[in-house]
């Protein structure tokens, strides 16, 4: 959409905002702390530069870029599921009061259930490990999806409808060109609310039903990057631990970003200037 | 009610007008005996009692009452939203019973779609009615040009100012050349400029079609600068409490309106009236306070 110049400045806006400073300054105080407290050797966790030197040897093994891949993989799976089957059912619970009342009552009983608590059940029922852990980090990103597109679609301004009816609106046009739109914005919320519990849930899950028969890479660490963590605690690697623990962080904050951005194109009312 | 009438003064062009008025005697807006209350039956709040009116076609009829009155109430029975507990309401002969193509509304708060730029919100009426061709982009040319917005076509409502959204939504309405169009505080919150910019603009746009429109304000000036016909409401539970015509000449400007001594005697009028109605409901208040302190006095001294 922007060509390279635009880019350009835009980076250059960045680098210059204080907003941008702040936030390297408190990372970078951040890690010293954590530094100093490691070498001082005040708590059992590997310095960041340990965990460095680790990562740097991690870089070149491709089966910890494996492990992104097969969590990365996971996440979204289960989110973009989440997402076909949570918006047109949040939209319509929203519209048809007859579906709400029939798709409610169930939805409030398995919200509270953790996905997490769905794992066992769900190896058992799903025919391969892949889909289960697929199975349950769906389950992580639906609920809030579905939650948000109610709340969004519910709260659309009556005013909206009325004038809309006055100009002549069908059902259909009502619920295309009002009801649609004004709940974008929630589903972006929604969407990225929930692939941050998509993370989160991967990586238990990956702990839980172990790495063993998965991926062509074989091994230990095949089994994602919950899967690596644990391992590498089991191995008593405990730098490994960090470095697992930081690309969990990273990989969630990147989804997220993404989201935003895309969450901005598909909500232009709300961003341009 | 009293009814003020003097003979009409004020010239009506037919030629160049968009809507040819029909017989004029015909009300096109006729409410009879109008009630409503909300709540339910043991804590019912009445908000229109027994409202009976005549809007004549082709005429601008501002509505002017006490704020709180129960006029937007009034708007939204007009509009078909809700239904009147009692009474009668019918626009064009046609009973009201829902929204209706043929009246527009204009509510007190701007309703334009945030997601939609200023020209798509313009075309909303005719791609709701599936319109096609070019005649519906040249009517959205024509008003947006009109309301002075073509620059702006491409904005989102909150990248306008309030005056601007106003004006959008004026021309979002008048595309769908309704036969009525009905307005509830539209300049409501404006600055002083700007409101008397929009006045001076509202009735440009409506000398050139005079299309029959129902204003609601609780401004004296704006009414007696806009109206053809004022009709002067009570306090809650409301009603029409006189009937005023307005026979300034046409095309009016807000200064002449200021200088004018018949605008002046109206002012004087509407004035007395709706000092009279605020007065009542002060008395009521203290009637209410002074039944309440009866009461509880009493039930204070009842144990002993
Ligand atoms: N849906 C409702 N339920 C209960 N009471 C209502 C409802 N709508 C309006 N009222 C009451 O009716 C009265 C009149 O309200 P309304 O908004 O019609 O007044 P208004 O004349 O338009 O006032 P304003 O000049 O402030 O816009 C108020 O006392 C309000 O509390
Ligand atoms: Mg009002």
């Amino acid at each position: 959409m922007q060509g390279a110049v635009g880019f350009a400045e835009r980076a250059g806006h960045i680098l210059l905002s204080a907003r941008f400073w702040r936030g390297t300054l408190a990372t970078a105080v951040f890690l010293l702390v954590w530094e100093a407290v490691a070498r001082a050797g005040l708590v059992r966790v590997p310095a960041p530069s340990s965990a460095l030197v680790t990562f740097n040897d991690l870089m070149r093994d491709p089966s910890f870029w494996f492990s992104w891949y097969l969590s990365t993989r996971r996440v979204f799976a289960g989110f973009l599921a989440a997402m076909l089957v949570g918006i047109p059912l949040g939209l319509g619970m929203a519209v048809s009061r007859i579906l709400y009342g029939i798709v409610f009552p169930v939805f409030e009983v398995l919200r509270p259930i953790p996905p997490l608590a769905w794992v066992p059940a769900a190896i058992i029922f799903w025919p391969t490990q892949e889909l289960s852990i697929m199975f349950v980090t769906f389950l992580g990103a639906f609920y809030t999806v579905v939650i948000n597109v109610i709340d969004g679609a519910q709260t659309i301004d009556l005013r909206y409808y009325q004038a809309a009816r006055s100009m002549g609106s069908s059902s259909w046009d009502i619920f295309r060109r009002i009801i649609l739109p004004g709940t974008v914005p929630s589903i972006v919320v929604g969407a990225t609310v929930g692939i941050g519990i998509a993370w989160a849930v991967v990586v238990a899950a990956e702990m839980i039903s172990g790495g063993g028969s998965v991926g062509s890479m074989g091994g230990a660490s095949g089994g994602g990057l919950g899967f690596f963590i644990w391992n590498s605690y089991v191995g008593g690697s405990y730098n490994q631990i960090v470095v697992g623990m930081i690309s969990i962080g990273i990989a969630g904050y990147i989804s997220s970003a993404l989201l935003r951005k895309l969450g901005e194109l598909v909500t232009p009312w709300l961003h341009e200037q | 009610m009293t009814v003020v009438s003097t003979p009409q003064l004020s010239a009506r062009p037919s030629a160049g007008s968009l809507e040819r008025p029909p017989a004029a005697s015909a009300g096109v807006i006729e409410a009879r005996d109008v009630s409503k209350s909300y709540g339910s039956a043991r804590f019912a709040k009445t908000v229109i009692r027994d409202c009976s009116f005549t809007i004549a076609s082709g005429k601008l009829t501002v509505m002017i009452g006490p704020s709180g009155c129960g006029k937007s109430t009034l708007i939204r029975l007009l509009a078909g939203f809700e239904r009147p507990n009692s009474g009668t309401i019918s626009i064009g002969g046609k009973s009201v019973t829902e929204p209706g193509r043929d009246r527009l509304v204009l509510f007190q708060e701007s309703a334009l779609f945030p997601w939609m730029t200023t020209y798509d919100n313009i075309m909303f009426g005719p791609r709701a009615r599936a319109e096609r061709g070019v005649e519906p982009r040249r009517r959205a040319e024509f008003l947006l040009d009109k309301v002075g917005l073509g620059a702006f076509r491409r904005r989102y409502p909150t990248q306008l100012s309030g005056g601007m959204q106003r004006r959008a939504e004026l021309a979002r309405a008048m595309i769908n050349e309704p036969r009525v169009m009905i307005l509830d505080e539209p300049f409501r919150g404006l600055d002083a400029m700007t409101k008397k910019l929009m006045q001076e603009y509202y009735a440009n746009l409506y000398e050139e079609t005079r299309r029959t429109t129902f204003f609601v304000t609780t401004d004296i000036d704006e009414a007696i600068f806009l109206a053809d016909q004022i009709l002067v409401m009570t306090n809650v539970p409301t009603k029409v409490r006189a009937v005023i015509d307005v026979n300034l000449p046409r095309p009016r400007r807000l200064e002449d309106v200021i200088e004018n001594d018949d605008a002046n005697q109206i002012k004087m009028q509407v004035l007395s009236l709706l000092h009279e109605e605020a007065m009542k409901s002060f008395a009521h208040g203290s009637k209410a306070a002074a039944d309440f302190i009866d009461a509880y006095s009493k039930r204070v001294r009842k144990p002993s």
